[in-house]
């Protein structure tokens, strides 16, 4: 049935094979207001289900956190997302037409979904400068990365970005020898250069001081409107701050969605999350 | 092109200007100063001296992989060897009847095994041209089909060396045996000429010492490329943190992929070079042991710098010649040792030990 299915699928007279249509050639439409769908989604391993019949949806422009505790699947939704994970069942498309089960990481990452890891993770032996050259977005086949030279728009984009997450004067200064925060700060700064349309961020503050939590929460404010951004955050607070919607997930699936408001009172997230 | 590529590169312009100056005086000192001068270099030396530039080459494709790109290869000596074979197969070739059974169409191997025509796969080995192209293009193949299933499956780290450990190892296995049709354990020898220029005559061999140090010179250059271009910073990158790389958009396996073959390239024809010098090549140069040795020549010049890989390739070889003379049974501890010690307290490297411009200032 199952193989039926398949060649019929590959026969269709209606849509050329993916070889020759490659979904990274397509533009995302978004003309239904949304940028991601996750549906039906789930995943387990060795019998534990991380994600449990997930689903949610993210607007155009909107930020969007995602609170849930430890071992609710908030990592591993990002890792199904970003192509690290493939699920059991269920669809992930980006915007209405591209499907995300089909591509693995680099196509899903040249498509405009940038993800900032729990643990900050920046190319510690090259230069602030060096690391958001090496994010630019582009071609990044072998030849024409063995080619490239920084054109003058480029280089304006990187003193843009740099200017963003504040870092314009430690520009030559080699990544490893940042601070934590700062790391986080140019690991988000990799995610710009890339022009992602949706950015997941996970864990944004943590081990963060007051101030910096502050920058950092003004920085992802800031983005919201040109980019999606979906934040995944352990600190009430911060969450707070910067959420107008909340998403809280327990046991792979979600619990409860709205505002901040509306989530702190809904029953049933007291009782898993918030009471404790 | 030539500035740029060794802009911030003190050590490679330094290692360049020493390499032309040897390339030029060692002849010069052969040909022109007297035997009875003691500024006299002999045929011997500068054959040894070639053979240490081959050595170098092939240490330089081991860095370009392991310094920069992460990948500990353990079994680079394959490719060496490969590139060695394709070379040995021509010289074989060239022997014609001059060999112990005077046989004009077999090798003397071919004829001690009763075979009665040469096998296809030695078929064309008798053009020079052939033969270059070869000595290049198997070790590229080999690494390229292996880089395909390794990159691919994402097999990192540990693992990664210890199966191109298994096949390094596995390569030496097959070589020995006789029926491969390679000579089995004794190998290619016996070489009498190369482009009709006897091997034996001096003038050879100065000409192969001096085309030794320009394909040095000119590894050295294309490594540098690669290194200074936006694909060497993808590489360390990829060195230092594989994820990121590919959140990024990066393909990892095909940036793997291309630097590990022209890095497998580049050691066929270190190989090339160094069997017309040394006159045999035999299953010996397949042993892991002699992959594990290169790594070690790398280690103890200093990683990630490739002119330290040269400085330590050249050490090691010339200690192990002056020592496998003085006391035979002490290299192998000595070379245990050297390793031990500079893993230990140099981590950088020999070449570490020279203070940076920057760190000065």
């Amino acid at each position: 049935m199952k193989a039926l299915n398949n060649l019929r699928n590959f026969a269709r007279r209606d849509k050329v094979f993916d070889f020759v249509d490659k979904p990274t050639n397509r533009a995302v439409d978004t003309s239904h207001g949304h940028i991601l769908y996750v549906e039906d989604v789930t995943v387990s391993f060795d019998g534990f289900k991380a994600i449990n019949d997930l689903n949610f949806y993210i607007e155009v422009g909107e930020l969007r956190c995602m609170i849930g505790p430890n071992g609710a699947g908030k990592t591993t939704m990002m890792d199904i997302i970003t192509g690290k994970t493939r699920p059991d069942k269920g669809s992930v498309f980006f915007g209405q037409n591209i499907d995300l089960l089909k591509m693995d990481e680099p196509e899903i990452s040249q498509m405009g979904i940038g993800r900032k890891f729990q643990k900050p993770t920046v190319f510690e032996f090259h230069t602030v400068f060096e690391n958001l050259e090496l994010s630019i977005a582009g071609d990044k086949d072998v030849w024409s990365v063995f080619t490239a030279k920084l054109s003058s728009e480029q280089l304006d984009r990187i003193a843009d970005v740099l200017t963003t997450i504040g870092l314009t004067e430690n520009a030559y200064q080699r990544a490893g020898a940042l601070s934590h925060g700062q790391k986080q700060w140019l690991e988000i700064g990799m995610l710009l250069m890339q022009n992602p349309k949706l950015l997941l961020v996970d864990e944004p503050v943590a081990g963060m001081t007051h101030q910096e939590m502050d920058r950092t929460a003004e920085l992802l404010t800031s983005l919201a409107g040109e980019h999606s951004v979906v934040v995944v955050e352990h600190d009430m607070d911060f969450v707070r701050s910067i959420a107008n919607k909340v998403t809280v997930l327990h046991q792979g699936s979600v619990l409860a969605e709205g505002t901040m408001d509306e989530v702190q009172n809904n029953q049933k997230v007291i009782e898993v999350y918030l009471g404790e | 092109m030539l500035t740029k590529l060794l802009k911030d590169d003190r050590g490679g312009m330094v290692f360049l200007i020493i390499l032309s100056l040897v390339a030029v005086l060692v002849p010069l000192l052969n040909i022109f100063v007297p035997e009875s001068n003691p500024l006299h270099v002999s045929t011997y030396t500068i054959t040894l001296l070639g053979k240490y530039l081959a050595f170098a080459l092939l240490a330089l494709a081991v860095d370009l992989v392991w310094g920069y790109l992460g990948i500990l290869s353990l079994g680079h000596g394959a490719f060496f060897a490969l590139g060695g074979y394709a070379m040995g197969m021509y010289l074989m070739l060239q022997i014609g009847d001059r060999g112990v059974y005077g046989n004009a169409d077999l090798p003397d191997f071919m004829v001690f095994l009763n075979w009665t025509e040469v096998p296809w796969f030695w078929s064309g080995f008798n053009h020079f041209w052939f033969a270059m192209i070869m000595v290049m293009f198997v070790p590229g193949l080999l690494a390229f089909i292996f880089g395909v299933l390794a990159f691919r499956s994402r097999v990192t780290g540990v693992y990664l060396s210890i199966i191109t450990q298994a096949l390094t190892y596995a390569l030496m296995l097959a070589f020995f045996r006789n029926e491969m049709g390679f000579g089995g354990n004794n190998g290619l020898t016996d070489f009498k000429d190369i482009l009709g220029f006897s091997l034996q005559a001096d003038s050879t061999r100065i000409v192969l010492f001096i085309i030794t140090a320009i394909a040095l010179g000119l590894g050295y250059l294309s490594c540098r490329a690669i290194v200074v271009s936006r694909l060497g910073k993808v590489a360390v990158a990829i060195r230092d943190a594989e994820d990121r790389v590919r959140f990024t958009g990066y393909r990892v396996d095909r940036v793997k992929l291309a630097i590990f073959t022209f890095s497998a390239v580049l050691a066929g024809i270190a190989g090339a070079l160094y069997v017309p010098q040394v006159g045999i090549i035999n299953p010996g140069e397949f042993s892991p042991l002699r992959s594990i040795e290169l790594v070690v020549w790398v280690a103890i010049g200093g990683r990630a710098t490739l002119y330290g890989a040269v400085v330590g390739a050249l050490l090691v070889n010339y200690s192990k010649t002056f020592l496998t003379a003085a006391a035979p049974e002490m290299w192998i501890f000595v070379l245990g040792a050297m390793f031990v010690l500079v893993t230990l307290y140099l981590p950088n490297g020999i070449v570490g030990l020279i203070p940076k411009r920057g760190a000065k200032a």
